[in-house]
């Protein structure tokens, strides 16, 4: 299963994600520009990252708690997620993402 | 307070979960601490960022939330009677001739101490700052983080930006003496305390108050001082005079002024050994999230071990001559007395 996340000098990388991983913990195993400061814990929005709009509405939606944690980053667009609320499964294989400025260290 | 000179054995750089374990460790080795820390109260991550939130991998504790486990420790330090210094950063570690150290915070206050101690976590908390170009150049001047003198903020033109509880708190608090004042919010739900929402809610009714709904794009101004903000909003651009700006964003963690101790690092933790936890500067540890080794884990556990560890070495810097001899809490009369059970 791939990813496709842009870092925040606009590189493109594709990287190797497993089923029950979160898209978080895929881009900070290899070593992208994230922060993600409290670990997944859904408390600091540092994993921040904009989702290709055609991707979008695959995903599961913002939960309240989520929604008010994106209320911490300044950034946000409408297509704003917390990569740590982001499930890998079969179906978002090929999922692009791009890291935003607020998620790097 | 300014001018102080605090002498003591342990100068302790963080007062989350592994700073305050450290205390437990360093004390039944009767060693005396102080702690420093940027938040106002202890805690550390497990109080800023998640003190309702589960921790499931504490040994013994099947579930405890971060706040839990910061009461739990508190209460287990107690009897050593640490000595905490809140609201402050460590500016600068210098060491002395004579091996030991002299610590200065940001409020002027000097530590002389045997031994320091960092346990500061992923760094000093600070302000998350707007993606606004040139922002610095009017932080402490027209841009403020925070409201330290409500003086500063007398008949000015004040945005607030944020929808939790410091921006309404300030909202409602700044009104009376604003000239303007203006909230801007990303969407139209706060989840700061209803209470105050509605009271926010009714200032913008009466028209004592405008709220906007949209972020911050751009600032202009000269000298520091903020003359115009410009917003993104659903309806396009949108720009109001402003002379002060109150972002509300929460915090993150920032290495901060540790980078300039000398001490080696790697991909901004600290490199230390696994027998002693010390840094490459000798007297000087780290333990828990601030440190790296081969295999490290950020696990609060792993950090408990290592102040356990670090302890033992801090022992023979303040105390070279004495013979330490390793004792159970659970069979030694000497250890019970400390922890005041005998």
């Amino acid at each position: 299963m791939k990813i496709h996340v842009t870092d925040q000098d606009g590189a493109e990388h594709e990287l190797e994600g497993l089923e029950g991983w979160r898209v978080m913990e895929v881009i900070r195993d290899w070593g992208l520009n994230i922060k993600a400061e409290c670990g997944g814990a859904l408390s600091c929005a540092t994993c921040h990252v904009f989702v290709d709009p055609d991707w979008f509405a695959r995903l599961a939606p913002r939960s309240d708690e989520e929604e008010d944690m994106l209320d911490s980053v300044p950034d946000v667009r409408p297509t704003s997620r917390l990569s740590c609320q982001i499930l890998l499964s079969e179906e978002l294989d090929g999922l692009k993402v791009t890291l935003a400025r607020s998620a790097a260290q | 307070m300014s001018g102080t000179e605090i002498v003591t054995d342990v100068v302790v750089i963080g007062a989350g979960p592994c700073g305050l374990f450290a205390v437990f460790e360093l004390g039944l080795l009767d060693l005396k601490c102080h702690l420093i820390d940027i938040l106002d109260r202890p805690g550390g991550q497990c109080a800023e960022l998640y003190p309702e939130k589960p921790i499931y991998d504490i040994p013994a504790f099947p579930m405890i939330t971060g706040q839990g486990l910061t009461d739990n420790l508190m209460q287990q330090i107690a009897p050593f009677s640490p000595e905490f210094h809140f609201n402050r950063m460590v500016n600068s570690v210098e060491k002395l001739e004579d091996g030991s150290f002299r610590l200065v915070t940001d409020a002027d206050e000097v530590f002389l101490c045997k031994v320091v101690v960092i346990a500061a976590g992923g760094g000093s908390f600070q302000p998350k700052r707007p993606p606004v170009e040139g922002i610095e150049a009017f932080e402490g001047k027209s841009v403020f983080y925070s409201v330290r003198r409500m003086d500063d903020f007398r008949d000015q033109d004040i945005v607030v930006i944020g929808g939790g509880d410091s921006a309404l708190d300030w909202t409602l608090n700044l009104q009376p003496l604003a000239r303007s004042l203006t909230l801007v919010h990303r969407r139209d739900a706060f989840r700061a305390a209803p209470d105050s929402v509605n009271k926010m809610k009714a200032m913008v009714a009466d028209g004592k108050i405008s709220l906007l709904l949209g972020q911050v794009a751009r600032i202009e101004g000269d000298n520091g001082q903020l003359e115009r903000i410009h917003f993104s909003t659903d309806a396009g651009d949108v720009s109001i005079p402003a002379t002060r700006m109150l972002p509300f964003f929460g915090l993150t963690m920032k290495l901060g002024p540790v980078a300039d101790w000398g001490l080696e690092l790697n991909d901004n933790l600290i490199v230390v050994d696994t027998e002693k936890f010390e840094t490459s500067v000798p007297g000087i540890f780290a333990i828990g999230d601030i440190n790296t080794y081969p295999g490290k884990l950020k696990l609060i556990l792993s950090g408990f071990h290592e102040a356990a560890l670090m302890a033992q070495r801090a022992k023979k810097i303040v105390a070279p001559e004495e013979r330490v001899i390793f004792q159970y809490t659970t069979s030694s009369t000497k250890l019970q007395k400390k922890l005041g059970v005998a």
